[in-house]
């Protein structure tokens, strides 16, 4: 299995001194191509922590994260940027989408600024709008569309072009169920096509389209579908906590 | 979930032996309720005795027999279909009264074994939403995609219901833990244990 992402013993302190906080402790996570990770936990966990040290928008206190084989400490900030833009699809609560340009634009941006040619890029655009079905609003500016459209549009700017690593925080919040599950399927045919994915959600249901469940608590990884359930010691006490 | 139902709903659609109806209740529930054939034979004998079914004539011995319904199979079979499942003719959630049993139970760890249930739960919705995405990539018919969105959707209610069952247990933590600082300072260590403090 190549891992497209790797995490080896990450911890994550935010603030300093009493109002320290220890969002990640010693977390190590490998994701290999063509596999789909879903991150469950109660708030706080640290799962929006985990996803943006995976994509390089934040550094871990300590252990080493890897995307695509290549360690991004030390890198410099603008190799840091490319890896974002190039390897890394991002879906986030907020959108972000660029109001002053149209939908098709806001999906072709990310590889303009690779360096891909307007066509090519526009070309794009307009195949990963075609995946979410916006194809027929592709003009359109995102104050002009719905919640649930601007939200699969930002999904689209994810899922342009070859990116090989896919990470979703909460992707689904203003859609409804069926349109959860086409998200759901957009992302299991990436993977199915060789891209690797990591999705957080509190959603049950679209956790199950994973391949692998992964569950955090405290920082801590409390336990792992992808590992067979270890019997006994369930009586041992606080212990395990 | 009733054999005998099940049976009469498949001769609805016209005579069946014995092992076509284990074919077709596997094929229309998928293997979520096995079905032995010593089953489908004892509960056909059953409905023969009982007037709902008839043995027709045709095979060339007892397990090539047809059965057909009767007039009154069809009516038992059209209520059947009238009367809704009430929820307590289910069988008892032996997983609620584990949890119940454990929070009160000295010792047991809670959190560990709603966990690992969750564990378990998550697992088995994996692999339900895998099998209705290669029923829907297959095209089936309705049947099987039914069956298994009610077993995605009750795995989804499990899990809700164990991530609520969490959250209980850490309001009750958060109270005990106050309610033991406000006292005795070295109680505090015990109320981290958890569930023991009452
Ligand atoms: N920028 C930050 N500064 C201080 N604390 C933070 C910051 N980001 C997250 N935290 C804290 O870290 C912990 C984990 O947060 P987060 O990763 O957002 O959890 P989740 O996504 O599981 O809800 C929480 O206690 C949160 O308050
Ligand atoms: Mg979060």
């Amino acid at each position: 299995m190549t891992a497209v992402l790797e995490l080896l013993e990450v911890s994550r302190v935010h603030g300093s001194g009493a109002t320290a906080v220890n969002a990640l402790r010693g977390v190590s996570l490998q994701v290999g191509a063509g596999e789909f990770v879903a991150v469950m936990g109660p708030s706080g966990s640290g799962k929006s922590t985990l996803l943006n040290i995976a994509g390089g928008l934040d550094s871990p206190s300590a252990g080493e994260v890897t995307v695509e084989g290549v360690a991004l400490a030390g890198m410099t900030r603008a190799d840091l940027a490319q890896v974002r833009r190039r390897s890394v699809g991002y879906v986030f609560q907020e959108l972000n989408l660029i109001p002053a340009l149209t939908a098709a634009e806001n999906v072709a941006l990310p590889r303009e600024l690779d360096g891909v040619s307007t066509r090519k890029a526009r070309a794009e655009a307009l195949a990963a709008l075609k995946d979410v079905d916006l194809a027929g609003v592709a003009g359109r500016f995102p104050d002009e569309l719905s919640g649930g459209q601007q939200q699969r549009i930002a999904i689209a700017r994810a899922l342009v072009g070859p990116r090989r690593l896919l990470l979703a925080d909460e992707p689904t919040g203003a859609l409804d169920s069926v349109t959860g599950e086409d998200v759901m399927k957009l992302l299991r045919s990436r993977c199915d096509e060789g891209a690797a994915a990591v999705l957080v959600t509190h959603d049950a249901r679209l956790a199950g389209w994973s391949d692998r469940v992964i569950f955090l608590r405290d920082g801590l990884m409390v336990d792992d579908t992808g590992t067979p359930p270890t019997a006994g010691s369930l009586l041992t006490g606080g212990a395990g906590r | 979930m009733s054999i005998r139902q099940g049976i009469l709903a498949m001769l609805a659609d016209g005579p069946r032996h014995g092992y076509q109806l284990r074919v077709d209740f596997e094929e229309r529930t998928g293997s979520t309720w096995p079905l032995n054939i010593g089953q489908v034979y004892t509960t056909l004998s059953r409905l023969e005795r009982d007037g709902l079914v008839v043995a027709l004539d045709g095979g060339d011995d007892d397990t090539h027999k047809p059965y057909a319904l009767t007039e009154l199979g069809r009516a038992e079979l059209a209520a059947w279909f009238a009367t809704p499942v009430h929820r307590e003719d289910r069988p008892r959630d032996e997983l609620a009264i584990k949890l119940a049993m454990a929070a009160e139970m000295p010792g047991a760890d809670l959190h560990a074994v709603v966990q690992a249930q969750r564990t378990d739960t998550m697992r088995a919705l994996q692999d339900y939403t895998r099998l209705r995405r290669a029923a829907d990539a297959a095209g089936d018919d309705l049947s099987w995609p039914i069956v298994l969105d009610s077993l995605i959707f009750a795995t989804e209610a499990e899990v809700r219901w164990l991530d609520a069952t969490e959250e209980r247990l850490a309001r009750r933590r958060a109270t005990t833990a106050r309610t033991t600082s406000d006292g005795a300072a070295e109680a505090a260590a015990t109320a981290d244990d958890g569930e023991a403090v009452r």
